[in-house]
């Protein structure tokens, strides 16, 4: 059998209870300002409403028996209710405005609030895809501008702004580069990934019908060029690199790489999920790259919203540029003009990412941040990415261990587990402690060329203090660990709104949705 | 029972071998949650993915250490997938085949040199 | 620099710390070929008032649904959100956090993705559904793929009442995949044709209800019709308030049900971002795409949720995941269960009938317009009518009066050769004044073409 990751512990192990000898439990469940918070199918009623409608005539449908007659099913709060609903379930959630988040290859940065604002001015946010043209002229205008910014900061060509997040925009790049090829009658059936890639890089071009190759990595976490060279043939279709990369380090041999890859009939795909760290400093066409996506969310502060909505423009080389999805903007004779059907000037195009033209709240907030920054701002945005990260790694590297001490890294400083050994401590249960701290963990077990990799990337927007703040607590954490408190990790979070989760129940017996015979059989016991 | 490299184990029974995964090998996945088992009928070949087995954290592939037809499939693992990590030599087994290559399965390695093999991991 | 914290002085000192002498050091990687000196050829920062009056600029620049009469559809809806909605999603826990990875402290997040996914169940009619995709059309691209990897089969149907971007959007997907596209012509109430294609080879067809030109369709037949050839039916929806009067896809036989949930808490946004449903039966729970949240307990026997199944997925499965998807659209599925919450049964039985009264309304008054012809025989809030003269025409002239009347279809599918037809769509925010304005403009507009 094939084991493509080292087991770790899903369910908690017996721990130590939470509550401190002498401190007696809550009655209720509730703990302080920490409410016990119930789903809404135990709140709601099922005649209930939170929106007041005026009455419709009963008689007035005309639908036949396609009616639904039976229950739907969904319960309804009124508006304080819901209020309160959402407003406890929020505080059950770490985030980037209350302290650091400090999830690597993430970019969990502040989001300014201008760029909501700005989202949300009538003029962008209550106008409808498909009004003509003549009336959005502002809304093209500002995608045209967005796609400006990002063609100037990467050196590149063009641009295809609808990928709705970064694998979306994976996809894209995956999908034009497949075009180009074919439309030389050129099958090629082979991508190479480096071992560290995101899961994303091999998943799209998996999708996209390619075979995955994975290329080495050398000592000095990079990709292995000899291997590269060994693995490029005629039947490779593209590389897919992460630069700066999933190890936080910069490829130097980066033009080398695309020239190799050039020179083998492939295109060079960059994941640019990394972009933030060399933003306004390095423009990714200096260093050979054909086609790559911006992460909206992570380099230009969209917020990451629990998960989504994420964007993924993708920029392209003019080798890849004709072969781009619609929609695109043009400059017309009576101002801009959106290419929606794949005919005329768009006759190549490989097809649509999406039903309209993408992300354009998306599009509004990254532009406000974009502007608020300017070239210099973003460059010195990028510049404090890189030192706040460096210094962290300066200020833990004598209590964990590096995973590449050589020469600095770039915006995330990567440690392995190797000064965890013999402590009874996984990387896991060093998460979980930082929890108990008020800090969120970094990104754990990623990427997987590092044993128990640690992965933490403070951002630009960390002060100083914060940073030390952070530091201290580690190095606390850290010398517990060595002392044989083992104790304080292993039973980690005693502190955050729920203990360890017991992942293993939920995988074997899945429960994904609220059901009311449950809740019935529940009460009968 | 004779074994691979890759922690799969065949146990020999006329023509038909039992096929799991080891003991070390359900200890290093962590708690199965998951197993897909081959439909009867199915043949593979030596190397042939055969079945599934998942914790919370990994998918893995089980490749057929020998080739064969599948005769029976262990479908009690869809409701209890903890029998992998349970007895994963004995009621953890994934399928039942058919081999026509009985030497096939001598020339594996015996548990000796097995657990000899698991000493350089 | 108002979103760095650092100054000059921490910035000496922490490169004291770290033992470089300036920050080109820590770039040093960065071949010779690539360095850039100055700053790139952009404008330098502003403040917040500076962007905010050029961005200001550009939005006036557009004419927002609210400044005048508004009739547009064809898969975005415009519906009223509720002041709590917009207040709840911007609170910075929900904002400004990342997927729930951690569920110790990402429990808020993955309490709502339970009951969003439980909504999305009940009101679809399915056994399950996912924390969400990008938008109805990607969602139904991964359901085509979906139903490929369920029955190995080679072929999908698409109807020809699919909104044209949802047929171009799988085709795109199904292009790369192997999967042949057989797309049916358009057709106003055609949504059974694709029976007629059915053969062993057809992995699924794809039906649209209320397709894109508002024609609701009792899908039981179809259902049967392609489980009986061992396809799946896959049922889009553009309009999910419809699902509050309709029967449910999942009552009438679907085996996954796709939909866009943008009217439900979620603005126009000139397109993006929206929120994609998705739901399927059960035993095809382990080929759907994206995040699911499970129920589970904690070390100390409490209930909690986590993000579950992940096997499934890229960040484990790599090259043989289900999908590439990573993000789901959080926000706009955060926003979807809070007017749902809202709205509850009765609110939401209450505005469906609302908008189907509206467009009732909207149908009669056109139906009368000299030379105006109603195509669509059963709708829900929007439908097709047919114009003696070129719609997109029509539609422009109009919008030079302050009336956005519609989607000509050929903006969708210009090759479709129905330039004459024109979408309408009425919801609740649709005045009764409009509704009897409309037909007087129109009838101007095609008054004076005749004339012309």
């Amino acid at each position: 059998m094939s084991m493509n990751s080292v087991g770790r512990p899903t369910r908690p192990e017996a721990a130590a209870p939470a509550q401190a000898a002498g401190v007696p439990a809550t009655l209720s469940g509730g703990r302080g300002l920490l409410q016990d918070e119930a789903l809404i199918f135990e709140l709601g009623g099922w005649e209930k409403t939170g929106v007041d409608l005026p009455n419709v005539d009963p008689d007035g449908l005309d639908l036949g028996d396609l009616v639904r007659t039976a229950p739907i099913g969904l319960p309804g709060l009124s508006e304080p209710e819901a209020m309160r609903h959402y407003v406890r379930l929020s505080q059950k959630n770490h985030a980037i405005d209350l302290a650091l988040y400090p999830l690597g290859s993430c970019t969990m940065k502040h989001n300014p609030r201008l760029n909501e604002k700005m989202a949300r001015l009538p003029g962008f946010s209550d106008i409808h895809p498909l009004q003509p043209q003549s009336t959005v002229q502002g809304a093209l205008a500002l995608m045209d501008r967005l796609a400006h910014w990002l063609k100037t900061l990467t050196g590149m060509p063009a641009v295809a702004l609808s990928p709705k997040a970064g694998a979306h925009g994976e996809l894209c790049g995956l999908l034009a580069i497949r075009a180009a090829h074919e439309a030389k009658g050129d099958a090629r059936k082979r991508v190479l990934v480096p071992t560290s890639a995101h899961g994303t890089n091999p998943a799209t071009a998996a999708f996209v019908g390619y075979a995955v190759e994975e290329i080495a990595q050398t000592e000095d976490g990079r990709v292995d060029l000899a291997d590269l060279e060994a693995k490029l043939g005629p039947d490779v279709a593209a590389i897919m690199v992460t630069n700066p990369n999933t190890c936080g380090l910069f490829e130097r041999d980066i033009v080398e790489i695309a020239r190799l890859t050039h020179a083998a009939g492939a295109y060079f795909y960059c994941d640019g999920a990394n972009f933030n760290a060399i933003v306004g400093r390095v423009r990714p066409a200096d260093l050979g790259v054909d086609a790559m996506h911006i992460n909206l969310h992570k380099t230009f502060s969209t917020p990451h919203g629990g998960g989504g909505p994420g964007a993924g423009p993708v920029v392209l080389s003019d080798a890849l540029a004709p072969y781009a999805p619609t929609p695109w903007i043009v400059h017309g004779e009576d101002g801009f003009a959106l290419v929606e059907a794949p005919e005329g000037p768009a006759e190549r195009a490989f097809g649509r990412m999406s039903a309209f033209h993408g992300q354009m709240g998306m599009y509004v907030r990254a532009l406000a941040y974009m502007m608020s920054h300017g070239a210099d701002g973003l460059r010195q945005a990028a510049e404090d990415a890189v030192l706040n990260a460096n210094y962290i790694k300066a200020r833990l590297q004598d209590v964990m261990t590096p995973a590449f001490p050589e020469g600095p890294c770039m915006h995330e400083a990567l440690f392995d587990d190797a000064w965890l050994d013999g402590t009874g401590v996984t990387t896991l249960d060093f998460a979980k402690a930082m929890i108990d701290e008020g800090f969120h963990p970094m990104t754990m077990y990623f990427p997987l060329v590092v044993h128990g990799a640690m992965l933490i990337e403070p951002t630009e927007t960390e002060p100083k203090h914060e940073l030390d703040r952070f530091c201290d607590t580690l190095r606390l954490l850290a010398e517990a660990a060595k002392a044989g408190d083992a104790e304080r990790f292993k039973g980690a979070p005693f502190h955050a709104p729920l203990r360890r989760l017991d992942e293993t129940l939920a995988a074997r017996k899945p429960k994904l949705r609220w059901r009311p015979e449950a809740a019935l059989a529940q009460a009968a016991e | 029972m004779r074994f691979t490299k890759d922690h799969e184990w065949v146990a020999l029974d006329g023509d038909v071998a039992t096929v799991g995964i080891t003991a070390y090998a359900a200890e290093q996945l962590g708690d199965v949650v998951f197993v897909e088992v081959p439909e009867v009928g199915k043949v593979v070949k030596t190397g042939d993915g055969l079945a599934v087995v998942e914790s919370v954290k990994a998918a893995s592939d089980v490749y057929a250490p020998i080739a064969g037809e599948v005769v029976e499939a262990n479908g009690a693992l869809s409701d209890t997938p903890e029998t992998v990590n349970h007895a994963p030599e004995g009621d953890g087994w994934f399928a039942k085949l058919k081999v026509a290559d009985k030497a096939a399965v001598e020339a594996l390695m015996d548990r000796d040199a097995y657990e000899a093999f698991l000493q350089t991991l | 620099m108002r979103y760095l914290p650092l100054t000059p002085a921490d910035r000496a000192e922490m490169l004291g710390v770290v033992g470089v002498s300036s920050v080109d050091d820590l770039f040093r990687d960065v071949p010779q070929t690539a360095r850039r000196d100055g700053t790139v050829d952009l404008p330098n920062h502003l403040g917040e008032l500076e962007v905010e009056q050029e961005l200001r600029a550009l939005a006036g620049r557009n004419r927002a649904a609210g400044d005048g009469l508004f009739f547009c559809g064809a898969g975005a809806y415009r519906h009223h959100v509720p002041a709590t909605v917009d207040h709840i999603i911007q609170r910075s826990e929900f904002l400004t956090s990342y997927t729930p990875y951690q569920p110790e402290i990402a429990q808020g997040t993955l309490q709502y993705l339970y009951e969003f996914q439980t909504q999305v169940a009940a009101l679809t009619g399915m056994d399950v559904a996912n924390a969400s995709m990008y938008d109805g059309s990607t969602a139904a691209g991964e359901a085509v793929m979906m139903a490929h990897r369920v029955t190995k089969r080679p072929k999908a149907v698409l109807s020809g009442g699919l909104h044209p971007h949802y047929a171009e959007t799988i085709k795109t997907l199904a292009h790369v995949a192997g999967v042949d596209i057989v797309r049916q012509p358009a057709a106003i109430d055609g949504e059974a044709a694709v029976v007629d294609a059915l053969d062993a080879d057809v992995a699924c067809v794809v039906v649209q209800t209320p397709n894109v030109f508002g024609t609701a369709t009792d899908v039981a037949k179809i259902a049967a019709a392609a489980q009986a050839a061992g396809a799946l039916l896959i049922v889009v929806t553009t309009e999910v308030v419809s699902l509050g009067l309709l029967k449910s896809p999942g009552e009438m036989g679907a085996d996954i049900v796709v939909a866009e949930g943008q009217s439900i808490g979620n603005g126009l946004n000139f397109g993006g971002p929206y929120v994609g449903l998705f739901a399927a039966r059960e035993k095809f729970l382990r080929q759907m795409p994206g995040r699911l949240t499970g129920e589970t307990v904690d070390a100390d026997g409490r209930r909690g949720f986590v993000l579950t199944l992940s096997t499934r997925e890229q960040h484990i499965r790599r090259d043989k995941a289900t999908s590439n998807i990573c993000t789901n659209s959080g926000l706009c599925a955060l926003a979807f269960t809070i007017h749902m919450s809202l709205l509850g049964e009765a609110g939401l039985r209450k505005l469906a009938a609302l908008n189907h009264q509206k467009a009732r309304a909207l149908r009669a008054e056109l139906a009368a317009v000299p030379g105006v012809e109603v195509l669509t025989p059963r709708f829900f809030n929007e439908f097709a009518i047919r114009l003696p003269a070129d719609a997109a025409e029509v539609v422009e002239t109009l919008a030079g009066n302050g009336v956005l009347a519609g989607v000509p279809y050929s903006r969708l599918d210009p090759a479709a050769g129905l330039d004459d037809v024109l979408l309408v769509a009425a919801t609740e925010m649709t005045p009764d004044n409009d509704i009897r304005f409309l037909p007087r403009a129109l009838a101007r507009v095609l008054g004076a073409k005749e004339q012309g």
